[in-house]
Parts: structure tokens; sequence; C-alpha cells
């Protein structure tokens, strides 16, 4: 049986910044945010900061070289009814601010890239809902 | 025609200083840790000052400020409250091109807007809740011959306000007046992609407020927003931005049992029906603008109508007439009296929507116009400019569900007027909504069946200080604007009073 398709991935720019703040906090987790302003992130917190309950679904786990922990990814599970078609990839670029997510005073802002899935993953996607 | 010069360049009517620190206890006071973080321009993207990057020792510090005030100001009488939310209102006025510019400068939005609108809007802001608190009673209930229950607004105390980037000046004063003309003393968050033009308006406002009254620390979310919003000194926690922000200070604020109000965003739908065109006429005019909206303030509006639900029987001749006016828009410079649509925020507020623009591509949605960054050329080519753009698609791809917050409007043609509010109401959100009808029966229902908390009906982007503002949904707790605002910022005090001599015979 083939592999399940992956929901999330992480750029190596990313990465490299899940490693520091790693190191600076501890296990780190994401949580998609939706909305205004800043929405429409990921944002970045301390594992367990955010409180996840039935409201979410856990789309999957960011394996990062030096990073101990999988990074989960969570989504408010309404907003996962819209998005549940398209592969989202965590990716980091220049910029400020958005909510409480951890990177922010580095000066670089984590970004989601998104792509619809192929009819051949979407054969192989598991659903996180059930 | 007229450009104004950039501040900090000669002829320019206000000046940045090289550095601000927080705003506390009626003077400025440097950031404890002594962090400074640097501050650019979206017209350039070139750095224009620095402002503290502060902590939760400077949270504390501020909070300090605000309790020593809070109690004095709590007392004072309402005329007074209302006579210093007047005199700050008259000195805005006074003020308002240096701060029009100054904020355009910050935000990248265009010089035009903040003249007419952002400015205008603050100082009727406060006027008009100078006059609420006035106007404001208490109650009286009759309980029985000899019962009364008095009923008196008492202030909460110290509140914190987390506000967002999109109208620095405005967006305080949404939150400031209120809390003030209430009685409370605040602590105040900018964001951090405009926390400066804040400053010059303490400035220009420092002799007219008590010390402590109003305190503005400035700093990043995770250093400074959290720990206000998490403190057990404050009695109230207001917030606009995102909803994942908005379930964590829901979060914080459950552990403090505080309230919270929230202003979380929107995806509005923004209807016509077929009888728009059935003139070509000044109301067929003011639709065609009304649709153009989304572009308004570079779409960075939580109520920006990025949804636009046609009639069938005149989507093609409609939407051809709305892209002309679409590609009639001015986009450029900032300062340019002429300019309709400026610069995004920030660049991650750039990026961010040219994700969209790609994903929306990638779904299949078609682009009528724009979905590309602009080059305005010379030293603008560093910031942060968006093409004004309509997509054609479906309610179901992710740019009609996720709020783009940049100048992207999708389209779609409904069949009748069943379609036309499930459409409207197939979103997570409920904030803003626009019905375009000459039918007023037709209007009515419209505006009744859509779940959001502000619809507009043959209009759109209007803000006045009485009408009430909110959303539905995940768009948020509470209401901004109206007298109403007041009870989110007061406490009920009931007195329940006897003045019967007689025992009630139980013991």
């Amino acid at each position: 049986m083939a592999a399940a398709t992956a929901r999330v991935a992480v750029t190596p720019a990313a990465a490299g910044m899940l490693r520091r703040l790693a190191s600076e906090h501890g296990p780190l987790m994401f949580h998609q945010s939706g909305g205004c302003c800043d929405g429409s992130s990921p944002m970045c917190y301390p594992d367990g900061e955010f409180m996840t309950g039935d409201a979410d679904v856990r789309l999957g786990e960011l394996e990062v070289e030096g990073v101990e922990r999988p990074v989960p990814v969570w989504m408010s599970r309404d907003q996962f009814a819209y998005w549940s078609h398209t592969h989202l990839t965590i990716d980091l670029v220049p910029g400020r601010g958005a909510g409480f997510s951890l990177e922010a005073p580095t000066g670089h802002r984590f970004l989601i890239r998104s792509r619809v899935f192929t009819d051949e993953e979407a054969a192989l996607l598991r659903d996180p809902t059930t | 025609m007229s450009v104004y010069s950039r501040p900090n360049t000669p002829g320019s009517v206000v000046d940045y200083e090289s550095r601000y620190d927080n705003w506390i206890g009626g003077e400025r006071v440097g950031p404890v840790k002594g962090q400074y973080f640097e501050n650019p321009t979206p017209v350039t993207g070139q750095t224009f000052t620095e402002v503290a990057r502060s902590t939760s020792d400077d949270i504390e510090v501020a909070l300090d400020a605000a309790h020593r005030a809070a109690p004095a100001w709590g007392r004072t009488s309402v005329a007074e409250r209302a006579g210093i939310l007047n005199r700050i209102a008259d000195r805005i006025q006074e003020n308002l091109e240096k701060l029009a510019v100054a904020e355009a400068w910050e935000n990248g939005k265009p010089v035009r807007e903040t003249l007419a609108a952002d400015l205008p809007l603050a100082v009727d802001h406060l006027r008009y809740f100078a006059g609420a608190i006035r106007a404001q009673e208490g109650g009286v209930s009759q309980i029985d011959d000899d019962t009364v229950a008095y009923h008196f607004h008492e202030p909460l105390g110290v509140v914190g306000q987390i506000i967002p980037w999109n109208f620095p000046i405005l967006m305080a004063v949404w939150k400031l007046a209120p809390a003030l003309a209430a009685g409370n003393a605040v602590v105040l968050k900018p964001a951090e992609q405009t926390p400066a033009s804040v400053m010059l308006l303490m400035d220009l406002v420092a002799d007219l407020l008590p010390p402590g009254v109003v305190n503005v620390v400035n700093g990043f979310g995770v250093e400074a927003g959290k720990p206000l919003a998490s403190s057990s000194r404050i009695r109230k926690i207001a917030f606009t931005g995102e909803t994942t922000t908005g379930r964590l200070i829901m979060q914080y604020a459950s552990q403090n049992i505080i309230p919270v109000t929230l202003e979380l965003g929107g995806k509005s739908p923004n209807i016509f029906f077929e009888d728009v065109a059935h003139a070509h006429d000044d109301y067929y005019d003011k639709a065609l603008e009304g649709f153009t909206m989304f572009a308004l303030n570079q779409g960075e509006v939580c109520t920006c109508p990025s949804r636009a639900l046609i009639a069938g029987p005149i989507y093609d001749s409609f939407l051809g007439d709305a892209l002309d006016r679409v590609r009639a828009i001015k986009q450029g410079n900032p300062l340019d009296t002429e300019t309709m649509v400026g610069a995004q925020a920030s660049n991650d507020q750039l990026e961010k929507i040219l994700s969209y623009l790609e994903i929306g591509r990638n779904e299949g949605a078609k682009v009528l116009t724009g979905g590309e960054r602009v080059d305005p050329g010379g030293d603008l080519s560093g910031g942060y400019y968006v093409a004004p753009t309509v997509f054609e698609g479906d309610n179901r791809m992710r740019i009609f569900q996720e709020e783009i917050f940049g100048p992207v409007v999708s389209v779609a043609r409904f069949d009748g007027y069943d379609d036309a509010i499930k459409i409207a109401n197939d979103t997570l959100y409920g904030l803003g909504a626009g019905v375009w009808t000459r039918d007023i029966n037709q209007a009515y229902r419209a505006g009744r069946a859509i779940q959001a908390g502000r619809v507009w009906t043959n209009c759109f982007h209007a803000y006045p200080a009485h009408a009430a503002f909110g959303g539905y949904k995940n768009s948020g707790i509470g209401r901004e604007n109206h007298k109403i605002m007041l009870d989110h910022y007061q406490q009920t005090k009931n007195l329940l009073v006897s003045y019967s001599t007689k025992k009630a015979g139980l013991f």
C-alpha cells in the first residue's frame, strides 16, 4: 500500500527558523490562522501554548533536522473544510509581525504557500477529521 | 493635483523623530531592556524611524501608571471627560493634514483617504462618545411599592487594547474613545507594522490627558502583546486581528475571568441584484463604485467587499462596466492626492497577497484584470504595490473563502434571490455585506437574511460613529462604534433598596 499523501511541508528557510526557535523555546506547534490583518498566516507557538480541541484538526507534523520533536500543524476544523484540497508549505519571508507568533521579532514571517493536490495525491489523502 | 513632500524632507508638513520611546504616565519612557526596532515605510521599503521594542517589564510599568490614574479618572464627571474628548478632537482637527501625511507615510495608504476619511472619522468618533457619555443614563426600576432597583454605570478600571495596522490612528480612536468616555484607564499596544503615527498623536494631545490615563507601549505581539493580553491586572481586553490570535486572547482572558471583545475579519459578500442595471443612471454609477470599493485602502479592511455576487442576467454587462471602473483606478505614490490605491502595509502582507494570486490561478480562477505586483518606478520600486485584481471563479475556492487583505475581489454569478443569499452566507465569517437593489422590499429581506453584523444597503464602506459595527460567526464578539459600545467598557452596579420599615418575616 502506498504511503498516505502528506498535507504539510516546510521549506529549508522555514526549517532553519524552526531550528532557531526550538533552541530558544523548546517544542513548537503551528496553528493556521484565518481572518483579518495578519490572518491566513501560520502562527508558531511553544507547543501547548495554544489550546487545541475538537474544533481543530491536526494536518500533520513537520520533521525538521536538528529539531528534536516534530512540529504539529493545526487548523480549525471549519476552516479545513475549505482548505482540504490544498497542500500547504510553510515558507519564510522577510516581514514584520503577526499576532503572537514566535518568529515576529526576528524580522521574518512564516508564510503559507499552497497548491492543489494532484488526482494521484488526492486518492491517497487521509481524512484528519476522523 | 498636489503631491505632499515626504516627512523629514524640505517642505513637508510633518516630520518623524528618529526614535520613539513608549508613552507611559504622561511622558516618554524608554523600554526597560533598551531595545528598539526599525520601522520601514511601505511607500519605498526604507526605514524612517525606530520604535521601542518593549517586553513584559514595560507592560508592567504601563500598568502601574494606569492603575495609579484609574481611580481618580473614573471619578471625574462625565462633563469633564466629554470636554477632554472634545479637546482631543479639536487638536486632531487642527493638525489634520500633519497626521494624514504621517499616517499615509507609515501605512502606505493614499493621503486622499487619510485626509477625507481616517482623520475626520477619528475626530467625529471622539465627539460622538463625548456626547454619548453625557446623554447616557442609568436605570430606575420600581420592583414594588417599597423596593427600587437603581442601575449605575461604573468604569471597569484598567483595560488593555491591541489594535491593527490598517487604520493606525482611527483604530486607536475607535477603541480609546469609548474606553475613556466610560472612565477607564488604558494600556494600548499598536501594531508593530504601524507603531509611530500613534506616537505623533500622543505628542499632540499630551497636555490634554491626565498622566497615566492613556499609555502606549510598542513592541512585538509575542513580547509585548501577550503580556498585556494575559495580565491579571487588566479588567478587559479588546483586540482586532485574526482568528488564531483571537482564540489565544480568549484563552488568556478565561484564565483571568475578564471579558473580551474581538474583531476578527471577514469575507464580505457584495450582492448586485438584476434591477441594479435597469437604468444606466446615477444609481448604476454608484453601484459600480460600490463594486470597486474592494480596492479601498488597498483592500486592507476587515469588511473589504471581497466577494462580488452578480445576478446572472446582468452578469456580463455589469462586470464589463465594473472592470472599466477598476482599470481606471490610479495607483502609485500615496502622497499624491490623486492616488486612489497606494502600497500594501508591509512586505509580508505583499508576499501573502501574491501567494493568494497564485493559489487563485492554481484552483482555476480566471484573472480578469490585475493579478500581479506593480512597480511604480523610482524609489517606489522598493515599496509594496499590488494591482487591483478581479478574479472570476466559484465560491468554494479558497480565494472566495479567505481574507486576502489585499485589493482583490472574487466574482461569481448567482441565479435568483435564494441562490444569492445561500452563496453570501456560505462563509465562516459575518462581519460586513453589501446589498444593491432598487427594490426596497428585496433590500430589506436580503439585509435581514445575510448573517453579518453590518449590511450596507445601496452603499459600502461608510463608518459613521453611531452605527454599530461588529461580527457574526467567526468574525468576533462585541460591537464597536455606537453608544452600545459603552457597555463593553462598563460594569453595571445595582443598588437594590428597600424603603419599607417592615421586616420580611422570615426570621
